[in-house]
């Protein structure tokens, strides 16, 4: 599964440095997002199909969408119709995509050969990840929950501030 | 099946986490420099995996859901922060906003 994970690496490495040599926020959103998929495919061919899981619903979803949202939110204006003419060009989407297309080539040569027993030494599942975290690392939790509680609290203190208009 | 090398995968994390300070130290623009962050904090749960897959542990994997939290609340507040500061002086340059009160 060599030649799986080199692939993976190399469009992970590719994507950041397109990511961080764009001039638009929105095609670098898209790199980096290329980007998170390639490394949820290595966690993939790693044996951790939990900690891929996670990647693509948690990184790659969530985070992705709030600055998506952002992004939108900061191009209320004139130009921003003028601007979205020239983010439909080709040469806008056809980089990411081209790179999305390998990775699900990728994914589904791993599905054909035989799927995910095959694709590393040992597979630490989603049991064995969830019986560690409720036991061992029960603290861990914890302050992990107080971590999500005060940046919820940050975000509603702030967010209301933006609203206010201050 | 072969399993991956330890170098190989902690040479993935290097070249993220290094791209991702690239990233920090090059761009000016406040989103794009938290999004090199994201980069950054992806590449150390990277290594936590890579480590976790060596030894066939969970742990790696645990570290790299509490990486995964510390990010999920790090970009929430940031957003938020860059919200504010657009808000306030219509400008997401980094050199730009280095008045913090006043």
């Amino acid at each position: 599964m060599n030649a799986m994970f080199d692939i993976a690496a190399g469009i992970a490495v590719l994507a950041t440095v397109m990511m961080i040599t764009r001039p638009s926020a929105v095609h670098a959103l898209l790199y980096l997002t290329v980007s998170l998929l390639a490394v949820a495919m290595v966690f993939f061919v790693l044996g951790a199909p939990f900690a891929a899981a996670l990647e693509v619903i948690i990184y790659a979803g969530a985070i992705m969408v709030l600055f998506v949202f952002v992004v939108m939110m900061l191009n209320i204006g004139g130009e921003a119709e003028a601007l979205e003419t020239g983010w439909l060009k080709p040469s806008a989407w056809i980089g990411p995509s081209f790179l999305a297309l390998l990775l699900g080539l990728e994914l589904g040569a791993l599905a054909v050969s035989g799927g995910l027993a095959r694709t590393a030494a040992a597979v630490v599942g989603p049991q064995a990840v969830g019986i560690a975290l409720t036991g061992p690392y029960m603290l861990a939790v914890e302050i992990a929950s107080f971590l999500l509680l005060a940046a919820v609290v940050a975000a509603f203190h702030l967010g209301r501030a933006v609203m206010r208009g201050v | 099946m072969t399993a991956i090398p330890l170098d190989q995968g902690l040479g993935l994390a290097a070249a993220l986490f290094a791209l991702g300070l690239a990233g920090v130290l090059v761009r000016r623009n406040l989103l794009f420099m938290l999004m090199s962050l994201e980069v950054m904090l992806n590449a150390a749960g990277v290594a936590f995996v890579v480590a976790g897959a060596r030894w066939a542990a969970a742990d790696g994997q645990i570290m790299f859901i509490l990486v995964l939290t510390f990010a999920a609340s790090e970009v929430s507040v940031g957003l938020a922060l860059i919200l504010l500061m657009h808000r306030r002086n219509s400008t997401l340059d980094a050199d730009a906003n280095y008045h913090l009160r006043g």
